[in-house]
């Protein structure tokens, strides 16, 4: 019998593939042609990323040779690219005239890298990352010193640029998003890839848009990003994504929505053509990874030899290709509706591993650092095994879950070698942590901690550690509750954390959480305004706030109500108006419909019920009379209440209204752990109510008396006298002194006379009062803080105000359907 | 051609880019009926829910996004933004009704009901 003919459009991983899976099931059934646009044999094209880096040659990743087309007497068309397929001839006719008659066809015509519209996109040395062509045309350009960008911080561009920097090139990867591959990675993970790029010569710009290539002489000289920064390159790569490369089955009328639409059984809308990988779309799904293409060969494979080929769409899972940076990515990774998530951070092996549940059942995972367990986790995954039994160990892998299963927490922990680590920061085994609690006799986590190291790093392992002080020692141990933790997303104290952060110089809040072993992928309402403030105070114009860790009142700049409007304070030094500023708060009030206005109890004026999208414009007018923002709202410098003194009072001794506005205009803009209110009453019969605020001044003849620790709120709290100065220089120096000391020891929310009842007064004197070389140092740090904090963060915000900001992003007509 | 039931139920109206909501942030969309808050969370994932806390009707699209939660701005209540119930210790005291939305090229696409369609 005549054999029938089977015409393979693309000799790619996928044209090949299905031909192999033809011809295990039946041999002898199909005469075969192959075109090939790229002229050379099969290879394994997701290996280009390490002949790029020149791990691999490209011998090493050939798949097929040109013995394998001979043996099977395959017609080969290398470098021919086809032209048309003609179904009413069913004729495929290749570029220069070739033509091959078919029976049955498969599409494998793979994608087309993404090619971004940018001015100088047609430059010399833009390239894209695809084929064999591209990486040649990258090692030509990869001199040692040389420098890359790579636009797109997805899988193939970090690949793209780790292999460049392998070659000895700088390479930048620039991102539009916060977090590198966003579809494989979260932010935590992400921060560690950042990281590890950094060590292997690779840097990494986020949020980048890129406007423009720009160019010398025909040739690729740097690229511009939108904020105004260049990058100087030789080489440009785009790396920003695949487009499925179905015009040809366009053209010949078959089926084709972003890819050419294929059923099942990985036929088109003609059954007699097939298509398989890249370019196709199989219920509304394009893929762009291997595992997706190997499962439609084997159904195109199936349905071409007369079996029911059934494809059921692909579950997916990543690993990236870069040397010593183990990343696993699969499934729901990022949780999802009615999913739970399982962290564990192992920051002395930069290890950070996520599994999301689901059910019971396992619907994700992210690992980074450690991914040898991904492949067990993914079988986990699709296989829909319950895992409610094997929750509590999960995390810990296959070895260990294994090894335990059916053993309740205790057992399991008894059940462990001696030689099973504990602690994988300080290397610790359980044996060691037995050892010395029995041989030295210890009783308490901290002694444990103090003699093995156990538990005293990230803090993971302190659970672990306590079953075992509570298994060793039975009813002697009583769990040591420790400082209150920040919030339910770590074990750690307040201190503790501002401890670390300084002293491992942790600079992001994603460093923090991986460095202390954050039990959430990203925080909590409570732990992120801590740790952004933290960060804030450690690092003064190096941090870069993050807004989205901030409480609504400290991103918009006014207090939000109970009716989502919001209210307004602009700031009167010490108290003092104009009739300038009165007449401007007036426009303002008439002009916006502000319907309520009223005196706070800090001395200056409430505009309360502006709507949230009038902000701008409110700031904008009262900037213009010159006033700015009251901080009203913030964890940070209030007021500085003032009495008339000396300038109008008959019992005036000093001058509290000037002292009272030094004071405010020097420490306005300071953020704070919580509230700061201060007074000056100009003498000890404190009509500013002095003695109740966190900071009071009480003018005295023979100088100025320095309280602190007042409330008036939650708790009523007269101050306590730190001591007395002789000079208004001397005054202001010292109440820098201590805010300074507030701010690098407080605890967030934490005021001042809570801060005072856990320091204690003696210490808070001995330093700011006692000790002029600390006063000078601390007043140093604060003035170095302010020069980065006193901007208007209304005039900020106005001249840099994105549309969406304040108003709504889109305003619709007719009603919407909620479910 | 018959057009899929989703589409018969509900227009999808392109409300701008997933770009234009910052990371474990929100924006809201003004419409008739009243704001409906979009939600990014820090793992790109978006949400739309009806733009009010169920405790004491919060703008819950100027809360802190955490995890798939909202802390609401008003009293600290914690909704959970694929149900849009509150979580924790308010567990079961109603929901913030949620909105379909999806992403298509980086474009947010809420769900918008018409009654019949015009085409």
């Amino acid at each position: 019998m005549a054999r029938e003919k089977l015409v393979v459009i693309g000799n790619g991983m996928a044209g090949c593939r299905a031909v192999q899976e033809v011809l295990k099931r039946d041999p002898d059934r199909y005469h075969i042609t192959i075109f090939g646009a790229e002229p050379r044999v099969n290879y394994d094209r997701i290996m280009l990323s390490p002949v790029l880096a020149g791990e691999k040659t490209f011998a090493d990743i050939v798949i097929n040779d040109e013995a394998w087309y001979r043996g099977h007497g395959i017609v080969f068309h290398s470098g021919v690219a086809v032209s048309e397929i003609d179904r009413a001839a069913q004729v495929v006719r290749g570029v220069g005239g070739i033509e091959a008659p078919y029976d049955r066809v498969i599409l494998a015509m793979g994608s087309d890298p993404i090619r971004l519209p940018l001015p100088g996109a047609d430059l010399k040395g833009v390239v894209t990352f695809r084929d064999l062509d591209d990486v040649e045309a990258m090692i030509a350009a990869a001199k040692p010193g040389a420098r890359a960008v790579v636009i797109g911080g997805g899988l193939l561009g970090i690949e793209a640029a780790y292999g460049l920097a392998k070659r000895g090139m700088s390479a930048t990867v620039v991102h539009l998003m916060d977090v590198l591959m966003e579809r494989q990675l979260d932010a935590s993970a992400s921060y560690l890839l950042t990281s590890a790029l950094v060590d292997r010569g690779v840097e990494t710009v986020l949020a980048g848009q890129s406007q423009e290539i720009l160019g010398k002489d025909g040739r690729v000289s740097g690229l511009l990003l939108k904020d105004g920064r260049t990058l100087p390159c030789d080489i440009l790569v785009m790396a920003v994504g695949i487009r499925p490369n179905a015009a040809l089955a366009r053209a010949a009328g078959l089926e084709v929505n972003r890819g050419a639409v294929v059923d099942d059984a990985m036929r088109t809308s003609d059954p007699q053509i097939l298509a398989v990988g890249e370019c196709t779309e199989h219920r509304g799904q394009c893929y762009g990874l291997v595992a997706p293409i190997w499962e439609m060969c084997r159904a195109a494979g199936e349905t071409l030899t007369g079996q029911d080929g059934a494809y059921q769409g692909s579950s997916l899972s990543t690993r990236l290709k870069v040397s010593g940076v183990d990343v696993f990515s699969a499934g729901k990774f990022g949780g999802g509706e009615g999913c739970e998530d399982i962290v564990f951070r192992d920051a002395g092996r930069g290890v950070y591993k996520r599994v999301v549940i689901e059910d019971g059942k396992l619907a994700g995972a992210v690992l980074f650092g450690e991914a040898s367990d991904g492949a067990w986790y993914f079988d986990l995954m699709r296989s829909g095994a319950d895992v409610t039994d094997i929750r509590e160990t999960l995390i810990f892998g296959q070895t260990i879950t294994e090894g335990l299963r059916g053993l309740d927490p205790s057992a399991a922990v008894a059940a462990m070698a001696d030689e099973a680590e504990i602690c994988g920061c300080n290397g610790v085994c359980k044996g060691a942590i037995t050892g010395a609690i029995v041989g030295q006799g210890l009783t308490s986590l901290d002694a444990v901690r103090a003699v093995t190291k156990a538990s005293a790093s990230c803090g993971t392992c302190t659970p672990l550690v306590e079953k075992l002080l509570g298994l060793t020692l039975g009813a002697a141990f009583k769990a040591d509750t420790g400082p209150k933790p920040v919030c339910k997303c770590t074990a750690h104290g307040h201190e503790h954390v501002r401890r670390q952060i300084v002293a491992e110089s942790l600079k992001s809040i994603p460093a923090v959480m991986q460095a202390l072993g954050w039990t959430t992928p990203d925080g909590c309402s409570s732990c992120r305004p801590a740790l952004n403030y933290y960060l804030l105070c450690a690092w003064p114009g190096d941090y870069r706030d993050d807004a989205q860790s901030r409480f609504v009142n400290e991103r918009v700049h006014a207090n939000i109500q109970k009716d989502g409007t919001y209210s307004v304070v602009p700031r009167m030094w010490g108290g003092l108006t104009s009739a300038a500023e009165l007449r401007a708060i007036a426009d303002v009030v008439d002009k916006f419909a502000i319907p309520t206005v009223k005196c706070t109890g800090g001395q200056r004026i409430d505009l309360l019920g502006v709507k949230k999208e009038d902000l701008p414009a409110v700031w904008s007018d009262l900037n213009a009379a010159g006033m700015v923002s009251g901080h009203a709202y913030g964890k940070a410098l209030r007021t500085v209440k003032t009495c008339v003194g000396t300038d109008w009072c008959r019992f005036g001794t000093q001058d509290s209204t000037g002292l009272g506005v030094k004071l405010e205009r020097f420490l306005w803009g300071a953020w704070t752990p919580a509230k700061l209110k201060l007074a000056v009453s100009g003498c000890p019969r404190n009509c500013a109510e002095a003695t109740c605020k966190d900071i009071g001044v009480i003018c005295v003849d023979s100088g100025y008396e320095i309280h602190i620790g007042g409330a008036a709120g939650l708790h009523i709290k007269g101050t306590e006298v730190l001591g007395k100065a002789a000079t208004e220089t001397e005054t202001i120096e010292v109440i820098a002194a201590i805010t300074q000391l507030y701010r690098e020891e407080g605890w967030y929310l934490e005021r001042i006379y809570k801060w005072m009842d856990r320091v204690g007064l003696e210490r808070i004197r001995a330093i700011v009062m006692d000790d002029a070389d600390a006063r000078a140092a601390l007043y140093q740090r604060f003035v170095h803080a302010q020069s980065f904090s006193q901007m208007d963060p209304w005039a900020e915000r106005v001249a840099d105000l994105r549309p969406n900001d304040f108003a709504p992003m889109a305003v619709l007509g007719a009603g919407v359907s909620a479910e | 051609m018959n057009a899929p039931i989703h589409s018969i139920a509900h227009d999808w109206r392109d409300v701008g880019a997933v770009a234009d909501i910052p990371l474990r942030g929100a924006r809201r969309v003004q419409t008739a009926q009243g704001d409906i808050a979009i939600f990014r969370t820090g793992d790109e994932r978006v949400f739309a829910l009806i733009d009010r806390c169920p405790h004491k009707g919060g703008p819950l699209s100027q809360g802190i996004v955490h995890g798939q939660a909202v802390a609401c701005p008003l009293h600290n209540w914690t909704i959970d933004l694929a149900t849009g119930e509150p979580t924790g210790a308010d567990a079961g005291k109603g929901c913030a009704p949620t909105i379909p939305v999806r992403i298509e090229a980086g474009r947010v696409l809420l769900a918008h009901w018409t009654g019949d369609r015009d085409d």
